[in-house]
């Protein structure tokens, strides 16, 4: 399987703070790969590097190599707008627009230049059932999307970024502030997601990891310790480290 | 136990009583302006007051018609608006979002040095530059007219548009913006569709804070504007205010007269009630 993007000795800083050391991946495509480990390991800051967005922080400075597509995502050339069109993101808190449901999912085709109602139509109803929660809305797009339960917002959010047709869908915790029902349903979308995207998803929840990922990698104070399929790095870890935390005696 | 109620009870009443204070203020003048501005219009008229067009109080017959003072205070009014409005509001977009946190102090510390100095100093420095430079450059016998005044009270409405639509845009939660780049919008993009639209009750006071304190302001106008009561049939026309007409007359004003610009100040105190409940009503659904 290709890899999709792939990272080589990529250090980051806060300041003076070095938040991650070193960190050597390749993710393949069309799979999910899950990152865990402790609070503070760097796993949500490695995710935000990989769309940029850790360039809306003053003070972060990063060495390395990060390529997207064979193409290295800190060059000159690269527009970082066309970037996280193509490398989407869902957060840990469900953040819609307040407005409605309709103009949260058309806000970024608008963002890419699609103005006919038909074709934003065609986007939103698409996206709205590739989330699965177009059954549960298409009677009341225009109404605020803020009325919706946690667990829609969240799925309106992971509708909203798959209507930029992106490539890459990165995740950063997106079931830690939903119940436990709104929770898998979200696994069982992102399991579906895998055919058309590769995800990415930080969790705090192993057991999440093994439900749904197909790859682990396992962070530890700002270090790639492990990283490998799934059933492997839990059923039998290299690292010493690796099976202390999943054995839970830290974290 | 007993003593301490008794205490507590007589605390409670003196802060009553000093919130009571604000209020009555309120009520007295709201009261003491329509008892003593009813009776002039009662003898005018109604239309007559409010819709004469010409105001002459000392002539042999007196002639009092406000609807030069109030056209002029509305056309001042908006004309400040169009022009401070949107230099205000994209000063707020560029202090919120785009500038570092160090130039947003510095340039907020203007901002509210400008919303501290005294409005005859407005009406000095628009006397003394404004008027001859408007005169100079559209070539009219005199430069205190309608534009002089709305220029100066587009720059005295600055401060409450800025810092209000600041505080507003300063508000919006930062996972909007955040969702809004990773879906690739550029930052202004986000600014504008995201921010301004989930700030925008907090940015409509402000224009209604603005509409306010424009609506107003006597000194500044006063000194600027000419202070003839024509209509306001041009720019370039010297006008008289609402609040410059109480202003100019009061002095040696008697009978009818007097009590006609009580009645003037009524009109004016309607109008700022009218901003007022606008103002509450966006606040409220800013709250919301």
């Amino acid at each position: 399987m290709s890899n999709i993007i792939s990272v080589k000795d990529m250090c980051l800083w806060y300041g003076e703070h070095q938040a991650l050391t070193n960190v050597n991946i390749d993710i393949p495509g069309n799979s999910i790969t899950a990152f865990i480990g402790p609070s503070g390991c760097g796993k949500s800051t490695f995710l935000k590097t990989l769309n940029r967005m850790n360039d809306l922080i003053p003070s972060v400075k990063i060495t390395g190599d990060v390529k997207y597509n064979e193409v290295d995502i800190f060059s000159k050339d690269i527009d970082v707008n066309q970037l996280r069109k193509e490398i989407g993101m869902v957060f840990q808190k469900p953040n819609p627009f307040p407005m409605s449901i309709y103009d949260n999912i058309a806000y970024g085709p608008r963002t890419h230049g699609i103005t006919k109602k038909v074709q934003l139509d065609e986007i939103v109803e698409n996206a709205l059932k590739d989330a699965s929660i177009w059954d549960e809305v298409k009677d009341r797009l225009k109404k605020n999307a803020l009325g919706l339960s946690g667990g829609q917002q969240q799925r309106l959010c992971i509708a909203r970024a798959l209507a930029v047709q992106p490539k890459v869908l990165l995740m950063d915790e997106p079931t830690s502030a939903l119940d436990p029902i709104s929770t898998s349903r979200i696994e069982e979308l992102v399991m579906e997601l895998k055919e058309k995207y590769t995800i990415v998803m930080v969790t705090h929840n192993m057991q999440q990891a093994v439900r749904v990922s197909d790859y682990t990698a396992f962070f530890l104070l700002g270090e790639l310790v492990e990283f490998g399929k799934t059933d492997e790095v839990f059923s039998e870890p290299n690292d010493k480290r690796t099976e202390d935390y999943i054995t839970g005696r830290f974290g | 136990m007993h003593k301490e109620r008794v205490k507590e009870k007589i605390i409670h009443g003196i802060f009553l009583l000093l919130g009571l204070v604000t209020v009555g203020c309120v009520l007295l003048i709201t009261i003491y302006l329509i008892l003593s501005g009813i009776p002039a219009i009662r003898e005018i008229g109604l239309i007559k007051f409010l819709f004469g067009k010409e105001w002459a109080s000392t002539a042999a017959e007196a002639k009092f018609g406000i609807l030069p003072f109030i056209l002029t205070s509305i056309y001042g009014t908006a004309g400040a608006i169009i022009l401070g409005v949107p230099v205000g509001f994209m000063t707020a977009v560029y202090l919120s979002k785009m500038t570092s946190p160090k130039i947003k102090e510095i340039m907020q510390a203007a901002v509210s040095l400008l919303a501290g100095i005294p409005s005859v100093v407005y009406g000095l420095v628009g006397m003394l530059v404004l008027v001859p430079g408007i005169r100079k450059m559209f070539h009219v016998p005199d430069g205190a007219s309608l534009l002089a005044a709305i220029v100066v009270l587009a720059i005295m409405i600055l401060p409450s548009i800025i810092k209000m639509s600041v505080t507003a845009l300063d508000s919006v939660p930062k996972e909007y913006e955040d969702a809004s780049l990773a879906l690739g919008a550029t930052p202004v993009e986000t600014y504008f569709k995201v921010s301004v639209p989930a700030a925008k009750s907090g940015i409509a006071a402000s224009v209604v804070l603005g509409v306010g304190r424009a609506i107003g302001e006597a000194m500044a106008v006063m000194m600027v504007a000419g202070n003839v009561p024509n209509m306001p049939d041009s720019l370039f026309q010297s006008v008289r205010f609402l609040t410059t007409a109480v202003s100019s007359e009061m002095a040696y004003s008697s009978g009818l007269q007097r009590q006609a610009l009580f009645s003037i100040a009524l009109v004016l105190f309607l109008f700022i009630m009218l901003i007022n409940a606008t103002l509450n009503f966006f606040l409220k659904r800013e709250k919301e």
